[in-house]
């Protein structure tokens, strides 16, 4: 064995880089991760303005047509400014530190991926100011709304919006053939597809996903596109179109898209159970495996969202099979996650918090699924809030509370800080309490009758709503003891050590932060499946000498 | 300051230490399949508008020529070959052979594009003329977009032919070049069925 030498301190780089086009994969991921909790901040606002008009049955706060501009702006930016840059700054970060990768396989592709998404974050926020104001056709966009141009100008929140989608499409197909490829030519020697990290596979599942779905939803933008302003009829009855394919063509890509989603907050609780239990990872195989019969069911579901839209009855019957099919090799997945943890030593940490709340909320949610999956049932709750509620659980309940737990996890690595327990803890209530407050009443109002995207309502629904406002508030204040903690930890938080959760990976044989180039030349050559909890198995060739060698840099560096 | 770390035993081949050269074509591939299906989205959408049509074709318009469009697809068609002879030709180290037929196959793009225009222009119909105007010039258009598209990146590789030296690294994009052309055959041979071949609904 040879023995290379490494600075152990290079010169700390500025902070300034995050505002550059860097090609660092570590610095894109910091990139997407902030910008996207800047547009979450924003969708929040707007959502809090969606419930400040709902505690009163009359529509009061805000005019009937700003309301609808509001939701869908809101629907928008959390999908397509939040959770997707969100989840791609994780990849950025996870992806090549765990298959023990330089950087993606195109850096520069990379960084123009990430810099479209400011782009078209600023374009979709303009539309406030056109004449006419934002879209208002809701985020699914359904003609024969989305193709009204009242006003007659060429550039419409309706245009800005197509727009605006259609370039995030743009970045986020980039994005996918770059974590793709990564995944498929870049892992460590020794790293079969069988000794990669669930995350990785979660990964690859999705990205495949985007590949397959939303090359779709562009063709049915541009499409409506061209119907908005080049006059085509293609969605238009009066000119022989169909408003109905245009749902096929969106829900083709958006119901995989919810996979897009949910499969690397799969992977997230994947990797953090066995951490937090300190056992392996129950059924390894089948977990990862499954990941892939998700995307293959995944694809022929799309027509559950169409239920009521005058779809023939054998589609509806064969829509409803497929999609009771998927909580199959999603129940794997959960069972596989509840072995892991039973008879484990829990630690409760932060975001062993935020995954087994996470777990909780999504097991509500897969059987709200169901039940929408059930053709009568649906045509019964369809645009209602029960919907509405439905998918709030799956994806704040579950995912967006998984993406925190992966956020507090993954901190010390790339920030080389600890994040602080306490307002960890408090962020953790505050948010779970909050979520079900807010989105748990939405069922029974769905049940009773309340429809969705509408601003007043029979005061029958009164009491319901005002709890779900409430529970809304709560998840606004949720957000301060969250920021607080990620500034103040970030600037002065304790230093973290290479591997502050005892755990087992390659990216914890990085120190924290890892160096520009991950493990550069040096790829230690895996030996064994991740999650060897217990078992005292090395993960890579020369362990003990390559965590002796981290432990003694972070001593002298102490020591200084 | 310095700290030892250990070097595990050298990296097998196959990793990284290569450059990032070589993910070219693997990246490139996992785009055109990203990419067919857009054409499968508006084919689908094409069938799907066409066989629930009432009137299909717009009042005046009964059927479209297909003498042209036949033409124009063997020339496509032939393109393909002759972009092969040209890769063959590289691979056996005949740089003009390469540079030839290369020539050849953009000619044969180019006459193509032609083709298409001259039958637009003798068309009675417009984009905006119902589903069937729009679903004839919103397909043909794409498509021969694409087309131009790989005229285009013929061109590019064409000049790094001429740079000196330049040759090592030009496998890639000339095998990506040509696999698109490829690509864009295919998607000519099932548009032409779906749309002169299949004419009475
Ligand atoms: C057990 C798995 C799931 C089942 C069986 C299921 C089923 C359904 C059904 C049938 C609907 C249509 C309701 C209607 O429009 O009438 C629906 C709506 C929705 N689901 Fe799910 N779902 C599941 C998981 C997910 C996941 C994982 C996500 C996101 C990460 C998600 C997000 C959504 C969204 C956003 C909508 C509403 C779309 C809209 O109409 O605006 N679902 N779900
Ligand atoms: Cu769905």
């Amino acid at each position: 064995m040879t023995l290379a030498t490494f600075p152990a301190s290079e010169p700390k780089p500025s902070w300034t880089r995050y505002f550059t086009f860097n090609t660092d994969a570590k610095v894109i991921g910091i990139q997407y991760i902030v910008l996207a909790f800047f547009f979450f901040l924003v969708g929040g606002l707007l959502a809090m303005i969606i419930r400040g008009e709902l505690i009163t049955p009359e529509a009061d706060l805000v005019d009937r047509t700003v309301y609808n501009g509001i939701y869908t702006m809101h629907g928008t930016v959390m999908l397509f400014l939040f959770v997707f840059p969100v989840l791609n700054g994780l990849n950025n970060l996870l992806i090549p530190t765990m298959i023990g990768a330089p950087d993606m396989a195109f850096p520069r592709l990379n960084a123009v991926a990430f810099w479209l998404v400011p782009i078209f974050g600023v374009l979709l926020m303009s539309s406030f100011f056109v004449p006419g104001g934002p879209a208002y056709s809701g985020w699914w966009s359904y003609p024969p709304v989305s193709i009204q141009n009242p006003l007659g100008h060429l550039v419409s929140g309706q245009g800005l919006w197509l727009t605006a989608v259609a370039l995030s499409g743009v970045s986020s197909i980039m994005g996918a053939v770059n974590f793709v490829t990564t995944i498929i030519r870049m892992r460590a020697p020794g790293m079969g597809w069988f000794r990669m990290p669930v995350f990785c596979w979660t990964a690859l599942a999705a990205q495949s996903l985007q590949l397959i779905g939303l090359p779709s939803l562009t063709g049915g933008a541009i499409m409506l596109l061209m119907d908005l302003v080049a006059g085509t009829s293609f969605y238009d009855p009066a000119g022989g179109g169909d408003p109905v394919l245009y749902q096929h063509f969106f829900w083709f890509y958006s119901h995989p898209a919810v996979y897009v989603i949910i499969l690397p907050v799969f992977g997230i609780f994947s990797e953090l159970f066995p951490v937090y239990s300190r056992k392996p990872l129950f059924g390894y195989v089948y977990v990862a495996v499954a990941s892939f019969i998700i995307v293959g069911l995944g694809l022929v579901v799309w027509v559950h969202h169409m239920f009521p839209s005058g779809v023939p009855e054998w589609m509806r019957n064969l829509f409803m099979f497929t999609t009771m099919l998927i909580a199959v090799p999603t129940g794997v997945k959960v069972f596989a996650w509840l072995g892991t943890l039973w008879r484990g030593k829990i630690r409760l940490t932060t975001p062993m918090l935020f995954c087994l709340g996470g777990l909780f909320n999504f097991v509500f949610a897969g059987v709200t699924g169901i039940m929408l999956a059930t053709v009568p049932i649906d045509i019964h709750v369809s645009n209602t809030y029960f919907v509405v509620g439905h998918f709030h659980y799956v994806i704040y309940g579950a995912a967006v509370l998984g993406i925190f737990a992966a956020i507090y996890h993954w901190f010390p690595k790339f920030t080389g800080r600890m994040p602080y327990e306490g307002l960890g803890k408090v962020h953790f209530l505050l948010t779970f309490v909050g979520a079900n407050l807010n989105f748990l009443p939405m069922h029974p109002l769905g049940l009773m009758g309340m429809p969705r995207r509408v601003s007043s309502y029979d005061p029958e629904f009164t009491f319901w709503n005002v709890i779900a406002s409430l529970g809304a508030f709560l998840l606004g204040v949720s957000v301060i003891p969250f920021l607080l903690n990620m500034v103040s930890s970030w600037v002065r938080g304790p230093r973290a050590t290479h591997n502050p959760w005892n755990a087992i990976g390659l990216e914890w044989l990085l120190p924290s932060p890892p160096a520009e180039d991950n493990f550069g030349e040096h790829v230690p050559v895996v030996l064994s499946r991740p999650y060897g909890y217990g078992s005292g198995e090395p993960l890579v060739e020369h362990q003990a000498e390559i965590e002796a060698a981290l432990i003694q840099a972070e001593q002298l560096e102490s020591a200084r | 300051m310095t700290t030892a770390y250990p070097t595990p035993t050298p990296a097998p081949e196959g990793h990284h230490a290569e450059g990032h050269e070589s993910h070219n074509l693997t990246g490139f591939i996992i785009f055109l399949c990203s990419e067919s299906v857009i054409f499968l989205a508006f084919f689908s959408g094409y069938a799907l508008l066409k066989t629930s049509a009432l009137d299909w074709l717009p009042p005046g318009v009964d059927g479209l020529e297909w003498q042209m469009p036949l033409i124009n697809s063997i020339v496509l068609v032939s393109s393909s070959g002759t972009i092969y002879l040209a890769e063959r030709a590289m691979a056996k180290g005949s740089l003009w052979g390469f540079r030839a037929f290369w020539l050849l196959t953009m000619a044969l793009g180019a006459y193509f594009l032609y083709g298409q225009a001259v039958e637009w222009s003798s068309l009675k119909f417009g984009f905006t003329s119902g589903t069937f105007g729009g679903t004839f010039y919103l397909l043909t258009g794409f498509h021969g977009l694409h087309v131009a598209t790989g005229v285009f990146l013929m061109t590019l590789m064409l000049i790094k032919s001429f740079i000196p030296g330049n040759y090592k690294g030009g496998e890639q994009g000339v095998q990506a070049t040509s696999l698109f052309w490829h690509f864009v055959d295919v998607i000519w041979i099932i548009l032409f069925l779906l749309i002169y071949v299949w004419q009475r609904s």
